[in-house]
């Protein structure tokens, strides 16, 4: 991998940047790997970077059936946060936010980590009460955290409605976060990509699975629409169509795939320099580099995977972003979009084995996946390589809901998650 | 917004609707002789169809009854509404 640095950017300004190398190959895909990462998201691309980085598995193919960035890499809000109430979530999230803070240094790509802090707001008394629980749980899980009053809250962000009187929405306070923050989507997946090639990594774009071989019980290989790949172990990294990639291997997931909103505004000056959540209204917002406002919704009501919900959650999140930002209500969208997340019951995910030998899944991540891109692939490879779980991924398993040990982040992470 | 038929007061907009998930998932008829597989599979583990789906909706803010309805996953078009008891378009699946 040649090193991007300020004397590379010098160099290549001289030739009006018209000589930049290329960053990853496209090579056709391999007759055998020793494992086949599903999925060239964030999730998949960490999980084949950290198996050739932390357990020397080199001949990985990542494979892809759009391209990089194409799936929720590149659809989500980009908020990052560890502030989980349970032990088991606030150990693979902050394993994950650690990971973030070293990784452009690490794969020298530019991940504009921007650690603005992470506010999440208390309507009523029982919010600030679940609050206080979850800050105090964090901070003994090792996560930074407070309490903030409603004049703090309006300290930190000025455009926010805490009036007493006369709200919707009243503000009684927020916990915040300050390691909290975004970070650039695409960055993660071209960083990733770049990294995992320079380990020797096949990044294979357009190339869909269709099929998923066995033999007695173990995997024996992939077939793609570009032919038959033999390999026996399998991770599936597909969000939203894990449960279509379950059927070909003829498992059943406990996972919905729903749609998933989010909108931009019109760039504006900074406003906003902090990331604000409402679990509760189901609205989260920060402002992007250029000026957009980012704003986020929960997850429509019913099953679909058309990359479109209804517009009827966007009237109601926009109300309440009215609500709580009144000068925001004259301001004009400029994009609007839906993904397609795979929601456990439990809102928390699976980063597995399964009944198949040598096929795991890493799924289930629901509306909350993208912070976790690094953790969940650190974890995934663990297990990957070992066949066995990482103690920070043991909880997230498929048998959790046979034994009744499901890990319960509805009311404390919100449908904002 | 999807604009969805109740069997009993006709066409309403989806705002008006709850959903069920997955429809005919039967409950083990004696709960005391399933295993935790068993058990777990009834209460968690469902299809995640793509494509032609079978699903629950009630009318909440109307008749408050529940129906079925099959919809397409990809287009979110409805194939056919139907009442609860009442055989599936198709037949057994």
């Amino acid at each position: 991998m040649r090193k991007y640095s300020i004397f590379s950017l010098a160099r290549n300004a001289l030739s009006h940047h018209e000589n930049w190398w290329q960053a990853w190959r496209s090579p056709e895909p391999k007759k055998r790997y020793d494992a086949v990462i599903i999925g060239g998201g964030g999730h998949g691309l960490s999980t084949a970077y950290y198996l050739a980085k932390e357990h020397g598995m080199t001949n990985i193919a990542v494979i892809e059936k759009g391209w990089l960035g194409g799936g929720n890499t590149g659809r989500n809000t980009t908020i990052i946060r560890s502030n989980y109430l349970w032990t088991a979530s606030a150990g693979i999230y902050e394993k994950g936010l650690k990971l973030w803070e070293g990784i452009t240094q690490e794969v020298n790509f530019n991940m504009m980590l921007s650690q603005r802090g992470v506010l999440n707001l208390g309507h009523n008394l029982q919010d600030m009460r679940t609050i206080e629980r979850r800050v105090n749980a964090n901070r003994l899980n090792g996560v930074d955290g407070v309490v903030l009053n409603a004049q703090q809250v309006k300290e930190m962000v000025p455009i926010i409605n805490t009036s007493e009187t006369n709200t919707r929405f009243p503000v009684l306070g927020s916990s915040y976060q300050p390691r909290g923050g975004i970070a650039r989507h695409d960055a993660l997946a071209w960083g990733m990509a770049r990294a995992c090639d320079s380990l020797g990594i096949d990044v294979i774009q357009q190339c869909e699975v269709t099929g998923i071989r066995r033999d007695g019980g173990q995997v024996t290989g992939v077939d793609t629409t570009k032919g038959f790949i033999e390999t026996n172990k399998v991770g599936a990294v597909t969000a939203g169509n894990s449960g279509v990639i379950a059927d070909m291997a003829g498992i059943r997931l406990p996972v919905q795939s729903r749609p998933l909103q989010a909108l931009v505004s019109e760039p504006i000056k900074p406003v906003i320099d902090t990331v604000v959540m409402s679990g509760a209204v189901h609205v989260y917002i920060s402002q992007s580099d250029k000026g957009e406002l980012v704003i986020g919704a929960g997850v429509d009501k019913y099953n679909g995977y058309g990359h479109k919900g209804s517009i009827s959650v966007i009237e109601e999140q926009l109300a309440a972003l009215v609500e709580l930002y009144p000068i925001v209500s004259r301001l004009r969208l400029l994009r609007h979009w839906a993904g397609c997340v795979d929601v456990c019951p439990d809102a928390s995910p699976l980063v597995t084995k399964t009944p198949v030998d040598g096929l795991y899944f890493n799924c289930g991540w629901g509306t909350g996946g993208w912070k976790a891109t690094l953790g969940s692939g650190w974890c995934f490879a663990h297990t990957m390589a070992n066949d066995e779980p990482h103690p920070l991924n043991e909880a997230f398993s498929l048998k959790r809901f046979e034994t009744g040990a499901v890990i319960d982040e509805h009311g404390a992470a919100g449908v904002a998650h | 917004m999807l604009y969805i038929q109740c069997p009993w007061c006709g066409w309403r907009d989806e705002s008006e609707f709850g959903y069920g998930g997955e429809a005919h998932i039967e409950r083990p008829k004696d709960p005391d002789s399933v295993s935790d597989a068993e058990w777990a599979d009834y209460l968690f583990f469902g299809s995640n169809t793509r494509g032609e789906f079978r699903e629950r909706w009630v009318h909440s803010a109307g008749c408050r009854r529940w129906f079925n309805a099959v919809r397409d996953t990809t287009t979110y078009e409805f194939k056919a509404f139907y009442r609860m008891g009442e055989e599936p378009p198709g037949g057994e699946q």
